[in-house]
């Protein structure tokens, strides 16, 4: 078999299927089948399912029970504590036209985001050109064909048997590093895909089962961490080879016409499993909620190539969810932002995938995770917004920063639902952002070329559930394995020693049910050459709102120190800081470095790459989940309790639980009960007296409108969504009763707005025909 | 399918079910009885007569009028908030946390949002002070109308009847 069989006359096309039909026509009539009847591929019936119900089990608990368990073995390939520590990896099997039939643990985000690549070589015909033969390896990791961002690398190898092709099977990790202009795999300081590390369309890397050495060379060279890199994509080839060894023993074992009968059931299954669910688990409606997070550009710390990318600016993602009468329902994300210069945007197969990470964590806590989900939800992306942009220049590598910001208000909308039905157990008041990413590159301790992202964001605070506080630094929405990762292994990876780590105090969001708190970690640059680092968080706003009456986390903040005299002081024998920092607003690291270090505490929680020296320091703050219910419903118990394992600040325990509390010699907090339960009483008092009737601030806030008082970055957003959506729009000017001449436009601001005019999609490429699976 | 006594339910109500059962509840198939257990004990729980139809929060509910069958939003200590058709926050009272000495009353400042950015707006009842609701949206961002149910087709999904003025 050659790399380039049949190119020149295009033979190959039809000849990869019995059908005799292109991979394009046999998925084409796949999704007429499915818009004409409603049932996946026309399936109303579900023959080997119902005609023999255990050959239809056996096949789908092998299938799955193989994903699971090649995961398990590939990833001890990996060197990278990402993959092998956090398990950021996932494989996932696909049917003929690119949906998904089942897929490992994991980070499932990635059942869309492979599947888009396939669908994306189908329909612009790799069937003719380089072809699809046995032994083939495709790599994909193109952001603008559906990836989430480009350090999630993708290996796809197509299955065969008897010469026909019957599958695909994709596997995924997070590298460390992907050769953008700065080092971690989701940096900030580029603004374009142009800096935004390798990026590589479905590109075929090996062939005979091999890769192919020009690859090799290429791939490894654009990159600064190659060993890591290398040990990656061996643990994609290795798992995917098992996956593909997997099927082909079940073909032989059921037979292929049973194996074809499933791959397209299975898919009709999941999305009757959803439909099921959802009639289950939620309440019909309409279900309206928003999420925001801050993009702070015009600060001295973030340094960009372009000066159009010097502003500050707000995600906004409105959500309007619709469970509908049929158990199916739609999500509209009408009135989103505009994309912008940085790398937090977003493809619609890295949005829509990525919801199917959290509802497996509740809507859906199954094994039986595929495409027919998708299938059973309508989903509306906009174009031209920064989840579904109209320009090819976009860059993606922390699109996580707005994904898990946008989705944190869905789980407040579902939980609304499991709420009303009384399943208190599921409800969720949102997830932590997961930040910060600790980040940065250089010379290390090896003195090799090199660079970090720390994965201890896998380990964050969980939301506050109705019946029960958040876990504490226990998960991240991206990988529900929930991982911080040894202090050791990170040792090895990072010139950076810890001086200490430690639960993050009042992290969590207050209420009845307190959010999980955070963690917190103190690093000290050690054995490192040339080195620097950044941050990237959230830190003038919150995305984790609390849920019917709990507050929102904490938001993040910046310590670092430069100049410490730690070095010396470590000779000397002299006091360290040791990780704690019990209360920024007090602090206390700056008691045992120099008192001529130069100490950057503030909100600026995106910055671009700064000079480390070793024995300087950098506080890695993990965020809290948010709060559920009253905080005056607390338990007085648990508010001591809080105390004395120090998640909360004596201060908000008096001023928010409204306690009255006390300390005994043994340093030991006590909740007063009577003098608490009137303390409370007065407490509501002092709420009525102090808020005023929703009409009247209404008025004033009106008022602040007419007089368009507001920051920048405020009207800069609504400016950027009313310009995207006159539905948005006409809401507003409706909700507030403006005059019907009132406008706000982007370019009253005085501020650049490249982009918001000019702009050229991706579609508009010769020869490029983009896969759409959202209505836009 | 499993299935929960009312005990257990109270239980969970109060955040006090053993962990066994809890577990139980949330790896196992959702018990459709769940709604009119959680029903029975939330109703148990308010001193008014009003049928709860269904729970908005830990203290907010649509009730069934007992005197016109009216669907109102009611607080638990009796407050109505109107017609459960229209957004019972335009009914409430509201603190708006939107200076830096307001933030600072529930997180340190370096912990809490730049009110340039974000504020914090407290839904408040206006008879007994609960806080129903807490949004943390932009400045100038409308008041948000979290959930509109459809209460007909959702006592059709559960089988029952509707209540007659949904």
């Amino acid at each position: 078999m050659t790399i380039m069989n049949n190119i020149a006359d295009g033979s190959a096309v039809g000849s990869l299927l019995q059908s005799g039909l292109s991979l394009n026509d046999h998925r084409n009539l796949i999704l007429q089948r499915t818009q004409e009847s409603g049932y996946y591929n026309g399936l109303e019936n579900l023959e080997l399912k119902e005609s023999d119900p255990i050959a239809y089990e056996r096949i789908f608990s092998k299938l799955r029970a193989g994903l699971v368990s090649s995961r398990e073995v590939a990833k001890k390939i990996a060197a990278s504590p990402i993959v092998e520590q956090e398990g950021e990896l996932c494989f996932t099997l696909y049917n003929v036209a690119g949906d998904c039939i089942a897929t490992s643990t994991g980070i499932i985000i990635h059942v869309g985001t492979m599947g888009a690549a396939i669908k994306y070589m189908i329909q612009n015909n790799w069937e003719a050109n380089p072809g699809i033969n046995p032994g083939d390896m495709f790599t994909n990791n193109d952001c603008q064909i559906g990836n989430v961002h480009p350090c999630d690398i993708a290996t796809i190898v197509p299955i065969f048997h008897d010469g026909n092709l019957v599958g695909w099977v994709g596997g995924v990790t997070h590298v460390i590093d992907v050769g953008a202009v700065g080092p971690g795999s989701m940096s900030n300081g580029q603004i374009q895909r142009f800096g935004d590390g390798v990026q590589i369309t479905c590109r075929k890397t090996g062939v005979n089962d091999t890769p192919l050495r020009d690859w090799l060379h290429e791939s490894q060279r654009n990159v600064r961490t190659p060993k890591y890199w290398i040990l990656d994509e061996k643990t994609r080839i290795a798992g995917c080879h098992m996956i593909r060894d997997l099927v082909e023993e079940t073909i032989r074992e059921e037979g292929i016409e049973a194996y074809e009968q499933f791959a397209m059931e299975v898919i009709e299954d999941g999305r009757r499993g959803l439909t099921s669910r959802i009639k289950s688990m939620t309440i019909p409606g309409t279900y309206k909620t928003v999420a925001f997070v801050d993009v702070p550009y015009a600060h001295e710390d973030v340094a960009v190539p372009s000066p159009f990318a010097k502003v500050d600016t707000i995600m906004h993602a409105p959500c309007e969810i619709t469970v509908k009468p049929s158990a199916t329902w739609r999500l509209d994300f009408e009135g989103c932002s505009r994309w912008g210069w940085h790398t937090y945007n977003a493809n619609p197969v890295a949005f829509t995938s990525g919801i199917w990470v959290m509802m497996t964590q509740s809507l859906v806590p199954t094994e039986r995770i595929n495409d027919g989900a998708r299938y059973a939800t309508e989903f509306r992306l906009p174009k031209g917004t920064w989840t579904n942009p109209d320009d090819r220049r976009t860059a993606h590598a922390d699109a996580w920063h707005f994904l898990v910001s946008s989705w944190s208000s869905l789980w407040r909308a579902v939980s609304r639902s499991y709420f009303g039905r009384g399943y208190l157990e599921e409800v969720n008041a949102g997830n932590s952002n997961p930040c910060n990413w600790l980040q940065g590159g250089g010379i290390n301790q090896e003195g090799e070329i090199h660079a970090v992202n720390s994965f201890e964001t896998a380990a964050c605070g969980t939301g506050a559930c109705a019946v029960k506080d958040g876990l504490n630094h226990a998960a991240a929405i991206w990988n529900p394995e929930g991982d911080m990762g040894d202090i050791e292994i990170w040792e090895l990876a990072e010139p950076l020693l810890y001086m200490g780590r430690t639960v993050k105090t009042n992290s969590g969001g207050y209420g009845k049910y307190r959010g999980g708190l955070g963690f917190e970690t103190l690093r000290m640059v050690w054995g490192s050459a040339d080195w620097t680092m950044f941050f990237m968080g959230n830190g003038y706003m919150n995305s984790d709102w609390g849920l019917m009456g709990g507050y929102p986390s904490a938001t993040g903040y910046r310590f670092e120190a430069h100049d410490t005299d730690l070095l010396e002081r470590i000779k000397e024998g002299m006091s360290l800081p040791q990780g704690k920092d019990l209360n920024p607003d007090m602090p206390e690291f700056e008691k045992h470095i120099s008192p001529d270090a130069r100490v950057k505490r503030d909100k600026q929680c995106i910055t671009t790459e700064a000079i480390f020296e070793n024995g300087d320091l950098y506080l890695n703050y993990l965020r809290g989940g948010p709060g559920f219910g009253d905080p005056l419903d607390r338990e007085l118990e648990a508010v001591a309790e809080d105390l004395n394992q120090n998640y909360l600040l004596p201060e908000y325990a008096e001023k928010v639980y409204a306690v009255v509390i006390s300390r005994d010699e043994d340093g030991v907090w006590h909740v007063d009960e009577q003098a608490s339960i009137e303390r409370r009483l007065q407490k509501r008092r002092e709420r009525i007296a102090s808020a005023v009737p929703v009409h009247q601030w209404m008025e004033q806030e009106r008022e602040r409108i007419l007089d368009l008082n507001a920051s920048t970055q405020v009207k800069q957003m609504f400016a950027s969504s009313f310009a995207l959506s006159s539905k948005f729009l006409d809401e507003f000017k409706s909700f507030w009763d403006l005059p019907e001449e009132w406008e706000l436009l982007e370019e009253s601001l005085g501020i650049p707005m490249f982009g918001a005019k000019h702009h050229m999609d991706l579609s508009e490429l010769p020869d490029v025909h983009p896969v759409i699976m959202t209505e836009q | 399918m499993a299935t929960y006594t009312k005990k257990q339910v109270t239980d969970l109500v109060h955040g006090e079910l053993d962990w066994d059962s809890l577990h139980r509840m949330l790896s196992m198939p959702k018990d459709k009885e769940r709604y009119g257990q959680f029903i029975e004990v939330l109703q148990e729980q308010v001193s008014w007569k009003d049928r709860i139809i269904l729970p908005l929060g830990p203290h907010l509910f649509i009730v069934e009028s007992a005197k016109d069958q009216a669907l109102v939003t009611k607080c638990t200590c009796g407050h109505d908030f109107g017609d459960y058709r229209q957004n019972w926050k335009l009914n409430a009272l509201i603190h708006v946390r939107d200076s830096e000495e307001k933030m600072s009353e529930v997180y340190p400042k370096l912990m809490a949002p730049h009110t340039e950015w974000q504020v914090y707006r407290e839904y408040l009842c206006p008879t007994c002070g609960t806080l129903h609701d807490v949004e943390a949206p932009t400045p100038w961002y409308p008041v948000i109308h979290d959930f509109q149910p459809d209460l007909k087709t959702f006592f059709d999904w559960m089988e029952m009847p509707a209540p007659a003025r949904a």
